[in-house]
């Protein structure tokens, strides 16, 4: 058995993919129409182009509002990605205007920080010595 | 209005000791960084129900203020209850015996 997609529940899927890819980096693997407005529409590291795909969801679903409100208030990310360097990472994104509510900090053997998606979730990158 | 006795029943636990420390090193944390640094900085593996129930109590004493920015709520270190404190006890160590 292999992790081969993962998702976020995403407010807006447009938006997210813009996000995803311009803000973040991540580029477009598939994208089909699958009902209504809602897309399969997931995304991958350009560094692992087969590697895990990650599925922007559309957060339809009445349940979804609730849930992901709940997390952000308490400042819990969704998601959480890897990079090479927060700190650098960091100083990347805040310049790109995107909202941080944990700027990097040391927990044990990683660094860590978490950003706002602008889609209603947080997520966290984390570097860790390979 | 908030007693001495609050904030020294908020003060009377580690943990929450620990919270002020790690609201002292950055002020403004959401529950979750102040879990993972609760964790990680002092191998404290309380749930976070507790910790929110800890962050309640010293809210109650004045101690922690919660503040909402937007869809975010962060948490700040207030030391304004522990200024009583100084005046009755350091403040003035010449003074004649004060009336509580």
């Amino acid at each position: 058995m292999r992790i081969h997609l993962t998702s976020v529940l995403v407010d807006d899927q447009e938006r997210a993919l813009r996000f995803y890819t311009d803000v973040l980096g991540f580029v477009k693997k598939h994208d089909v129409p699958v009902g209504g407005e809602d897309r399969w529409l997931t995304v991958v590291s350009p560094e692992h182009p087969d590697g895990t795909e990650l599925l922007l969801e559309p957060g339809g679903h009445p349940a979804v509002k609730p849930f992901k409100d709940a997390l952000v208030a308490d400042g819990i990310p969704f998601a959480s990605f890897a990079v090479d360097d927060v700190s650098a990472e960091y100083e990347r994104l805040r310049g790109l205007g995107v909202r941080f509510t944990q700027e990097p900090a040391d927990m044990g053997p990683v660094t860590t920080a978490v950003f706002d998606d602008t889609c209603g979730n947080l997520i966290q990158i984390t570097d860790q010595p390979a | 209005m908030v007693g001495v006795v609050d904030v020294f029943k908020a003060l009377a636990d580690p943990t929450r000791r620990t919270i002020l420390d790690e609201l002292t090193a950055r002020n403004g944390q959401t529950l979750f960084e102040i879990c993972g640094r609760l964790a990680t900085n002092h191998g404290l593996g309380s749930s976070r129900q507790a910790i929110s129930q800890h962050l309640d109590v010293l809210e109650s004493a004045d101690l922690v203020e919660t503040r909402r920015e937007g869809r975010y709520k962060f948490h700040y270190i207030n030391t304004a209850p522990l200024e009583p404190i100084v005046e009755r006890w350091l403040a003035n160590p010449d003074a004649e015996g004060k009336p509580t």
